[in-house]
């Protein structure tokens, strides 16, 4: 059976792992690769790295750590992060990284979605949408929640809605939608279920939702209630407040199909400032 | 020394690391006479099934590959590589496999609530007494990401078996004839396993 993946996300930002709170007041959490290497050991079933500053810094790519990554590790990782030609696809992909994520450049370029599917298939093409709720119309009478997709980590809306956007992403050939919202997300208070959901139940691809999570249940509450098939995880692992070892025993607990290797139960929490 | 197959498609260097990282010699090479007398012959894949093999065809490796077969050298698809050792896949009509194994690659049947590519952590069962697998156990979970799974004419040579919408191969060992669907590379533990398990097959 299909097991349902849990994705520590290592928010890169010159070249070290930051997690901050709102996308902002960053915090240090490490090397990446040792990180990445220790996240693989400790039972993590794929490591995203997102260059969190890239996009609007018009960075270049993170071509020497997905070379360094690729080296130490594996399971699968993807690298996102000011990636916008199909160039930068193929030379990522070609390091080791075994998917690639774009945003903005979805949005500005939405062929891009379309040509790198061609060309890398659509498994190494994934999608985020960065998703905040619209307050409720006085006049709207339905009580249907919409989500707005929001740009360059989440400081420019673009009205377009998020469940729409995820559906075209799938129509493009997007292989996955990594989801975050952009309320949940450093909050610690757990997943917009309502959003997960929303999406998941709308695209026939993998739903990762992301932001939000602050203990086990929201993960339990995630992949069950919000229907995900992955859960990006960051604070809950960096600091060591819980390990995948221990989300993953709970989720099994919980009849959730989690990827446990024996060895792995034991690892302690690792050393993080 | 191991030979990983070179035809221009895909990161090879994972596969390579993943033999040096259990102490074999291994090298990524698109020569012919290397991959001819080399201890044992890795395929990976990854990509479009008649753009692959296209590929393959045109670096003038596929006669290097079948030597290297018929000598008896252990051989190790993986992945779109495993579906290369067939007579062909319903992804590329028309375009012709290296026929190593008797079969087809079919699509995930379209249904509802299956999600195509398979993609993510799957488990083998049903394995299968070989030396391949000398180190994996029932229930063991590897990495898959595909839309197409072999059809072997004869199960026979099904090693370990994965279910996803219909219950396919995802092992396959016949004599000196071995591939994964998933990817041991990219598999953790399990996969290390199975990677230092050719790497000992190829040293005797």
């Amino acid at each position: 059976m299909l097991a349902r993946r849990i994705i520590p996300c290592l928010d890169i930002k010159n070249g070290r792992v930051v997690k901050g709170t709102q996308f902002v007041n960053l915090r240090d959490a490490g090397d990446p690769v040792e990180l990445a290497a220790f996240y693989d050991e400790s039972g993590a079933d794929e490591l995203t790295f997102l260059d969190i500053t890239a996009s609007h810094e018009a960075r270049g790519t993170v071509l020497d750590l997905a070379r360094r990554v690729a080296e130490r590790i594996y399971i699968p990782f993807t690298i996102g992060g000011g990636i916008s030609t199909v160039d930068q696809f193929r030379d990522l992909l070609k390091a080791g990284a075994e998917k690639i994520s774009i945003n903005t450049a979805a949005h500005r370029d939405p062929a891009l979605i379309r040509q790198a599917a061609d060309r890398f298939g659509s498994q190494a093409v994934v999608v985020a949408i960065d998703a905040r709720r619209v307050p409720p119309d006085d006049d709207d009478m339905t009580g249907v929640p919409r989500w707005e997709v929001y740009l360059h980590g989440g400081r420019t809306p673009t009205g377009l809605d998020a469940v729409e956007t995820a559906a075209r992403a799938a129509e493009s050939g997007a292989g996955e939608i990594l989801l975050t919202s952009m309320d949940a997300d450093g909050s610690l208070a757990g997943y917009d279920l309502d959003l997960t959901r929303a999406i998941a139940r709308t695209v026939p691809i993998p739903v990762i939702a992301s932001g939000g999570a602050g203990n086990i249940e929201h993960i339990v509450d995630a992949l069950t209630i919000g229907e995900a098939d992955a859960a990006l995880i960051a604070s809950i692992v960096h600091y060591g407040t819980y390990t995948i070892a221990q989300i993953k025993v709970a989720l099994r607990e919980r009849g959730i199909p989690v990827r446990l290797e024996a060895s792995c139960a034991y690892m302690p929490a690792p050393d993080v400032p | 020394m191991i030979a990983v197959v070179d035809y221009g498609v895909g990161n090879l260097r994972s596969v390579a690391k993943a033999f040096e990282h259990e102490d074999f010699e291994a090298m990524v090479t698109s020569d012919p006479a290397v991959i001819r007398d080399a201890a044992g012959v890795v395929l990976p894949g990854d990509g479009n099934f008649g753009a692959v093999m296209q590929n393959l065809r045109e670096t003038g490796l596929v006669d290097a590959a079948l030597t290297a077969v018929k000598a008896g050298r252990p051989f190790l698809g993986i992945c779109v590589g495993y579906q290369m050792m067939l007579d062909s896949s319903e992804e590329s009509p028309g375009v012709s496999g290296l026929g190593l194994i008797p079969g087809v690659a079919r699509r995930f049947p379209r249904r509802a609530g299956l999600k195509v590519p398979h993609m993510g952590w799957n488990s083998l069962e049903s394995l299968a007494d070989v030396r391949l697998l000398e180190e994996v156990h029932e229930g063991d979970m590897v990495y898959f990401v595909h839309s197409y799974y072999p059809s072997p004419v004869d199960p026979a040579g099904g090693a370990a078996w994965t279910d996803y919408g219909c219950v396919f191969p995802a092992v396959y060992c016949q004599q000196n004839l071995m591939a994964t669907q998933f990817h041991p590379e990219k598999s953790g533990k399990v996969g290390r396993g199975i990677i230092r398990a050719f790497g000992r097959i190829c040293q005797c």
